[in-house]
């Protein structure tokens, strides 16, 4: 009888598989990697082979230049890669372009391990597929019963009647550069909002490269090319810590708003002095982290990172049996 | 409902008064009767319910999750009622949301068990928590999301576009959900009567004088000179059974003092300074500020801080209102009325006579012993005019005492809020002390944020990011060495003694007069300057 522990184990430089002699978004440099997402924490640069969807492998590259590996080897979405028996398929999760679950078939057994991932539409990227499986391996940034995202098209109508209602100033969002950022603008474009959005010169390059990959983000200009004035009424996206930098003293009295999962408690957007937080993430919330599990009833669930105890607790009062893996290097961002 | 919570969600994080007044004043436009009027009077703080307790929100909350699943929850957030609108576990089969009104009637018209009820079948059915936050807040009565009432007032005028001054004296003849107030301001009926007993009158108030100019064409045979107390201003109203004690703003604080209604024999309205006074004697504002904001006092603290009014203006008198009568005029009338009371918890702020300007610039900087000694300077009002409300020009003039001054040292910067949030504008200072093993070192006495230009904030912030020797969240510690740092000249109204600061005195109103970026920080003053003026302040 072989145990899930035989195929996937916690090792300090992240989830390894034995018999395939290979490790799943290491936080260190190594030999054999699959990478499931292009966010920095799980996608370092120096593994010597890297397998990963080929939109994460251009994420890469667009980051750490094209030498970030000895070897990338793309894996489309559905297509498998063996390895000494092992067989790894990449499935979309739903959490940025290219982002995906990394599932695990060795001798009849299924594990699969989510990576980022949510289960609400995004314009950006496919949607998360559910795959049964006798172990999942989950994330849990969220994993709190406060975390509960509302409706996304409720919080860009929400930033939309602020940019009316204030027209002498200008609207600053913070959004992280890979995902989030492209998601507000085909947020914004899907509401109606045609106008020119101006973007910090720390986006430019992952925007292009989403559009290379289909996702039209309508009309864009660098955040540096208008007058003080000009950008009253107008809406700019910027890095979060763009928000409260020097750099935002040329808008004229802007709003600081931010997108960001984390902005459902008060007192994290008063710390960041974030006057409209927008509640938008790209991690699933409670609601989403129990329902994956309640649908996929895996037989055990396992849980690398954000707050393990609570889900963990969660899955044991309705009876799958979990444990946390406390993987370390994977930061709270809600990239 | 949800217009309600978006308002008091963006209120909570908006730093700009104007951008409250805004978001205040576009919601009382675009919502309709009776909805904005009750949220009207929960932002004006005229809502309470005692009908639930926080407490019971936890054990319905409790009864329908895993507490441990809650207590992480609570532990995380920090604040019951965010905590609960954020876990709440609805069920299923909920009723359609409610509106704000039916929020109100609902809480108003219940029994205590019957108000639980209806506040979890509500949690059920609002969708976002936002809006079950909002909720929360309303059957707490404390919405805590930085509006003063009277703002609040004021973006009702300028929805209307009336003088916020109407509003203010029509306001307590006003009963939510005010829609005669709403009707009016939309031009859809008259002005609502304000004719009801002991309504507060909105205030007269003084402009600052400029020495440079003003004493040169004012005759001081024109003017009364008073001295200008440190208290709060008030106005004591009792008519028909009516007895009411207002703030300069209108807000209500009858209930705080009973002690000086109780007082108010005759039917008047008098204008005055609150203060604690001891054997006809001024006690310090920190005294005072022991009876302050607090709903109800007790017979002990009313004997341990006895409050009075020390009177300078009358405004009725029985039916009379003496509004427009000069101030000569309705100076004998407060002076009879004063006299009629017979009580310490009133008596009269004394006119102090003078010839010339130049007598008074000299009594002004060298007061008479007793109480003028620790007045905030002197008022001038003309003896002929009348009583009117706001900040006409000419008739009324403060003339404050010159502020104490003392050189400090930058210790600590924070970010600002709103505009400023990228800037360090909020300092903290110190003066020059000694520690235990008799080393200098500095001890900060106070905090300022404002008294300097745009330009100067520039450099300061500039300063403070290239001197920096430590971060701690939006904070920085920064270089201040006796050869190395920045010297503040720090200006400010008085001096007591706090056992909340490490220095063991406090300032009143600081604010940086000049920077010094001349003086090296070893020449600053050291705490010794501030005790002997401590001193000095206490042994008038």
């Amino acid at each position: 009888m072989i145990r899930p522990q035989d195929l996937l184990c916690p090792k300090p430089e992240g989830l390894y598989c034995a018999p395939g002699d290979f490790y799943i978004d290491p936080v260190r440099p190594v030999d054999r990697a699959v990478i499931t997402h292009g966010h920095a924490d799980h996608a370092r640069a120096g593994h010597y082979n890297v397998v990963a969807t080929p939109q994460t492998l251009d994420i890469m590259g667009e980051r750490y230049g094209r030498d970030f590996a000895h070897t990338p080897q793309a894996a489309p979405y559905g297509e498998t890669v063996s390895r000494n028996g092992v067989e790894v398929t990449l499935v979309p999760a739903g959490h940025v372009l290219g982002s995906a679950q990394a599932v695990v078939r060795w001798k009849g057994l299924t594990m699969v391990v989510s990576g980022d991932y949510k289960r609400r539409r995004d314009p950006t990227c496919p949607p998360f597929e559910p795959v049964p499986c006798d172990v999942f391996i989950s994330e849990a940034t969220f994993g709190l019963p406060v975390f509960r995202h509302p409706d996304d098209k409720a919080e860009i109508a929400r930033l939309l009647r602020s940019v009316a209602q204030f027209p002498e100033r200008s609207h600053i969002i913070g959004a992280y550069a890979l995902g989030k950022a492209q998601r507000i603008i085909r947020l914004l474009r899907e509401a109606g909002w045609d106008r020119t959005i101006y973007v910090h010169g720390a986006l430019e390059r992952l925007n292009a490269l989403y559009r290379k990959h289909g996702v039209d983000l309508g009309p864009l200009a660098p955040a540096t090319t208008a007058k003080k004035a000009e950008f009253a009424g107008q809406i700019i996206i910027a890095p979060p810590s763009a928000l409260q930098d020097r750099w935002s003293r040329r808008f004229p009295e802007p709003v600081a708003a931010f997108a960001s999962g984390w902005m459902q408690i008060r007192a994290r957007a008063r710390q960041r002095g974030v006057e409209l937080p927008l509640v938008i993430s790209d991690h699933a919330d409670w609601d989403e982290l129990t329902a994956t599990v309640d649908e996929l009833r895996p037989g055990e669930l396992w849980i690398t990172h954000g707050r393990e105890e609570a889900l963990a607790r969660w899955a044991t009062l309705h009876d799958i049996p979990a444990r946390a893996l406390a993987l370390v290097g994977y930061e709270d961002d809600d990239g | 409902m949800r217009a309600f919570a978006e308002l008091l969600d963006r209120l909570s994080l908006t730093p700009s008064r104007n951008a409250k007044l805004t978001l205040v004043r576009d919601y009382l436009r675009d919502t309709p009767d009776p909805d904005r009027g009750w949220a009207l009077a929960a932002l004006t703080g005229d809502l309470a319910f005692d009908a639930a307790k926080p407490a019971f929100i936890r054990k319905a909350v409790e009864a329908r999750m895993d507490p441990q699943l809650f207590w992480w929850s609570y532990d995380y957030v920090g604040d019951l009622a965010e905590a609960v609108s954020l876990v709440w576990p609805a069920r299923p089969g909920a009723n359609r949301e409610p509106q704000l009104s039916e929020v109100i009637d609902g809480l108003r018209s219940a029994s205590r068990a019957e108000a639980q009820r209806r506040i979890e079948a509500w949690l059920d059915a609002l969708p976002e928590p936002r809006e079950r936050w909002a909720l929360l807040k309303l059957m707490t009565g404390a919405l805590r999301v930085g509006l003063t009432a009277r703002l609040a007032k004021r973006a009702a005028a300028e929805m209307g576009g009336v003088d916020p001054a109407e509003i203010e004296e029509l306001w307590h003849a006003l009963k939510p959900p005010y829609e005669d107030l709403f009707a009016w301001l939309e031009g859809r009926s008259g002005k609502p009567t304000s004719e009801h007993p002991a309504r507060f009158r909105p205030v007269m108030l003084a402009q600052a004088i400029d020495e440079a100019v003003d004493f040169a064409r004012l005759d001081p045979a024109d003017y009364a000179a008073e001295w200008k107390w440190d208290g709060i201003r008030v106005q004591a109203a009792h008519e028909g059974r009516e007895r009411r004690l207002y703030t300069r703003t209108g807000d209500d604080i009858s209930r705080t003092f009973p002690d000086i209604l109780d007082a108010l024999d005759d039917e008047g309205v008098i204008d005055g300074e609150l203060l604690v006074i001891r054997d006809g004697r001024v006690a310090p504002f920190a005294d005072l500020q022991q009876r302050l904001n607090r709903k109800t006092v007790d017979a002990r603290l009313m004997a341990q801080f006895p409050a009075a009014i020390r009177a300078y203006d009358i405004l009725q008198v029985g039916a009379e209102d003496t509004r427009p009568l000069p101030f000569a005029e309705r100076r004998k009338r407060l002076e009879a009325f004063v006299a009629r009371q017979a009580s310490p918890r009133i008596d009269l702020s004394p006119v102090q006579p003078f010839a010339t300007w130049a007598e008074l610039t000299g009594l002004r900087a060298a007061p008479p012993p007793g109480d003028p000694q620790i007045a905030e300077g002197l008022m001038l009002k003309r003896w002929d005019s009348d009583y009117v409300a706001g900040r006409p020009k000419g008739p009324w003039f403060k003339w404050k005492r010159d502020p104490f001054l003392v050189d400090a040292v930058l210790m600590y910067a924070q970010r600002g809020h709103g505009k400023r949030s990228s800037y360090y504008s909020d300092y903290t200072f110190g003066v020059w002390a000694q520690d235990d093993a008799g080393h200098r070192i500095l001890t900060p006495v106070g905090k300022a944020y404002f008294g300097f230009t745009d330009e100067e904030l520039l450099r300061i912030d500039r300063f403070v990011r290239d001197n920096t020797v430590e971060r701690f969240g939006p904070v920085r510690s920064v270089r201040a060495e006796p050869h190395h740092g920045l010297v503040f000249e720090v200006a400010f109204e008085g001096l007591q003694r706090s056992t909340r600061h490490k220095s063991g005195v406090a300032m009143r109103f600081p604010r940086i007069s000049r920077i010094r970026w001349d003086k090296p920080p070893g020449e600053a003053d050291g705490i010794d300057a501030l005790e002997r003026l401590l001193r000095q302040m206490e042994q008038r």
